[in-house]
């Protein structure tokens, strides 16, 4: 029995294919059934984002199960299998798992390191248990998977930094003030980027927000919404002194702030660190400012910049990520090999051999005026109760192989009887035990 | 080899572990190797403690007579600040930068002969170890202070230049790197007025006279003067950022200068030879 996956992705295919082969998430109990009621196979998962879709299953015959699953995914949204096949991808055994490890781990997304993809698989994963089409191995894979994704995220930095660019200007006052929580912000002008990062630096701790606008009921209207003081206009300058950082996005087409002022500015705060995040296009501060000791100004080419910088850190700690995911793949692979029925039988064998020799040696020093006789006697008397102990064992362990529901009873037979291969690492839990605070 | 020697060497094999380990951490960003080094660095500061008691049970005095012993004096004190201001400042980047301060210093003075010296009989009184102590954790103090100065300005270069290394995710914010700068100097000054104050009174014990003028406690003077200032103008005029920054480097290097070029260059009571009252 083994793992695979088909499907597609942002990688693969354009969004006006992806949209097509989407199953809503109020109508997943049909497409299941009729996955798992496919011939060739035995469990089976949908997952259905905007940036992917994607069908996990069991089979004993690999080849066969990824024709069907392809045909079903044609055939089910009635799409040209010829037209699909190109954009559809598949994997099977060690390769499907490490695709869904890197999957829930956020680095096949778009941007690696998202938050989202973790909670789509957990959801997509609930259906399969409500409309019962996931079994033990999908169970097993699927929660490995989800304690592989925490792994990555609390062992790598791939989601700790900004990817937005209002992110990026927190991010950065950080880096110049280490902590938000006493500092105050000015914002100057209004739009939409300009009052995300007002909200985010609220959010992250500012104790105080100064609104100024060329139109004062605007800015009475912003400060009321972020608790702040407004300003008029005419008087802005004044107020300069008393703040950290300064966010503008005006209309203006010159400079509102020139090197000079903030010159006398900084002196005043006996130089004091001061940041000044310009969003406007044109520019309202003259870029000479940034050469003023202690004071940083950015604009949105620079914030650009910072979140570039961001993403290719990030891509330097998936490769960290991949380290984990080998390491976590080679000890699922072993427990899903140890699930095959002959090499069960035989190590149950080999058990009971064991016990049997241990009990026959022990008894025969004991006995030491046993003649040759007796102690054949004896020898075929153990062995042929443990031939009829395993006769029955043996017996339905391979009759279950036939008709597929021989998983549960394999791994029955490992747990009670102490096999080797050891079980992957990690209780069995269950959904709620693998939320988290995303 | 007699005991001190060896435990010199295990000593400085600790420190080069260490240094390694806190660039493993920094370059190739793998956090549990940071801690590791805070480990294995307060291991070789215990053998250091065990090294200088070792050298001083040797030589019957305190171990700052001659460049090896100093050496190695020094670099015990800056591990020791570096591992107080630890406690406080989990920065494994400071430790990438201090760590390898202390094994240089270690390195240097295993070069130096280690011969054993006599102390001037003049010299030896309570006040010689009370003076080199203060003296040297005062200096100490003063290159953590250098060592947050250097951070200082590579961060803030990137932030001015907008051209972000790997290194601007490790580096700590403009304000930690200054704070640290800030306490070091509240810290360092005193140490080193007593340093000052301690060396005068030792001797005049030894001598007669408080002061003499000689190139040591002359550039001991100018450095004091010269911290005063900074202090100062940090208090009233707000010198902080890239100038304390730049300051507190160019303190250290004068430190440096009174500390070894002085004894090594100059000539006067302070020079190592005249400690062993040749």
């Amino acid at each position: 029995m083994d793992i695979l996956v088909v499907g597609l992705s942002h990688k693969t295919a354009p969004v006006e294919l992806r949209e097509r082969l989407a199953f809503p998430p109020t109508a997943m109990e049909r497409p299941l059934r009729e996955v798992v009621t496919l011939p060739s196979i035995a469990e089976g998962m949908i997952v259905s984002t905007c940036n992917r879709v994607e069908i996990y299953a069991t089979s004993r015959q690999i080849d066969l199960g990824i024709a069907q699953l392809r045909k079903f995914l044609a055939d089910y949204h009635r799409i040209d299998p010829e037209e699909l096949s190109s954009h559809l991808y598949d994997h099977q055994g060690e390769e499907a798992i490490r695709h869904l490890f890197r999957v829930a781990s956020s680095l096949d997304s778009m941007v690696i390191g998202e938050p989202q993809i973790l909670g789509q698989i957990k959801t997509s994963y609930g259906y399969a248990t409500e409309y019962k089409t996931a079994g033990l191995i999908l169970n097993r894979f699927l929660h490995k998977a989800f304690s592989v994704a925490k792994r990555v995220r609390t062992e790598t930095a791939i989601a700790s930094n900004a990817v937005s660019v209002s992110f990026a200007a927190v991010e950065l006052a950080r880096k110049i003030f280490d902590t938000l929580d006493d500092k105050k912000v000015m914002l100057i002008g209004a739009g939409e980027m300009c009052e995300l990062a007002a909200r985010h630096f609220i959010n992250n701790g500012v104790s105080q927000v100064l609104v100024t606008n060329r139109t004062f009921e605007r800015a009475e209207k912003l400060a009321a919404e972020f608790s702040g003081r407004p300003i008029l206009f005419e008087n802005f300058a004044d107020h300069l002194h008393q703040v950290d950082i300064v966010l503008t996005s005006t209309g203006a087409p010159n400079f509102i702030l020139g090197a000079k002022q903030v010159d006398e500015v900084i002196r005043l705060r006996k130089y004091r660190p001061m940041f000044f995040i310009d969003i406007a296009v044109p520019r309202d501060i003259d870029p000479k400012v940034n050469d003023i000791a202690n004071v940083y100004l950015y604009d949105v080419d620079d914030l650009q910049g910072v979140v570039q910088a961001n993403l290719k850190e990030r891509h330097k700690e998936a490769k960290k990520a991949e380290g984990i995911i080998d390491q976590e793949i080679g000890q699922f692979y072993r427990w899903l090999a140890g699930l095959e029925v002959v090499p069960t039988i035989v190590a149950l064998r080999q058990k009971f051999e064991e016990v049997r020799r241990q009990e026959l040696d022990k008894t025969f020093a004991n006995l030491k005026d046993l003649g040759p006789k007796e102690r054949k006697s004896i020898e075929a008397m153990t062995g042929a109760i443990i031939n009829k102990l395993l006769h029955q064992p043996t017996t339905l362990l391979k009759g279950a192989q036939e008709n597929g529901t021989d998983d549960n009873f394999v791994d029955a037979v490992r747990t009670l009887f102490d096999l080797v291969p050891p079980q992957p690492e990690g209780e069995m839990k269950t959904l709620e035990d693998h939320s988290e605070k995303d | 080899m007699s005991p001190n020697i060896l435990l010199f060497k295990i000593t400085l094999l600790f420190y080069f572990c260490a240094t390694v380990l806190y660039l493993v951490d920094v370059i190739g960003r793998q956090e549990r190797f940071g801690r590791a080094a805070r480990w294995v660095l307060l291991g070789g500061f215990v053998v250091h403690c065990a090294t200088l008691t070792a050298r001083f049970l040797a030589t019957g005095h305190t171990p700052v007579s001659n460049p090896y012993e100093a050496l190695s004096f020094f670099a015990w004190s800056i591990v020791g600040i570096y591992l107080l201001f630890d406690l406080r400042y989990r920065i494994s980047v400071l430790g990438a930068f201090c760590c390898p301060l202390a094994l240089v210093l270690m390195i240097a003075g295993s070069a130096a002969p280690k011969s054993v010296g006599e102390l001037n009989p003049v010299l030896d009184s309570w006040w010689f170890p009370v003076h080199v102590t203060l003296a040297f954790l005062g200096n100490a103090v003063f290159a953590i202070a250098f060592v947050a100065g250097v951070m200082y300005l590579l961060q803030e270069r990137m932030l001015k230049s907008k051209k972000f290394s790997g290194l601007y995710f490790r580096l700590p914010s403009l304000n930690t790197l200054d704070a640290i700068n800030y306490k070091c100097l509240t810290f360092g000054f005193p140490l080193m007025t007593m340093g000052i104050i301690s060396g005068a009174v030792w001797a005049n014990s030894a001598w007669g006279g408080y002061w003499r003028w000689d190139p040591k406690e002359t550039w001991a003077l100018i450095t004091w003067f010269y911290y005063a200032a900074l202090l100062h103008g940090r208090l009233s005029v707000g010198w902080r950022g890239r100038r304390a920054a730049i300051f507190a480097i160019i303190g250290f290097l004068c430190l440096l200068f009174s500390f070894l070029g002085v004894n090594w260059f100059l000539s006067g009571e302070h020079t190592f030879e005249a400690l062993r009252g040749r």
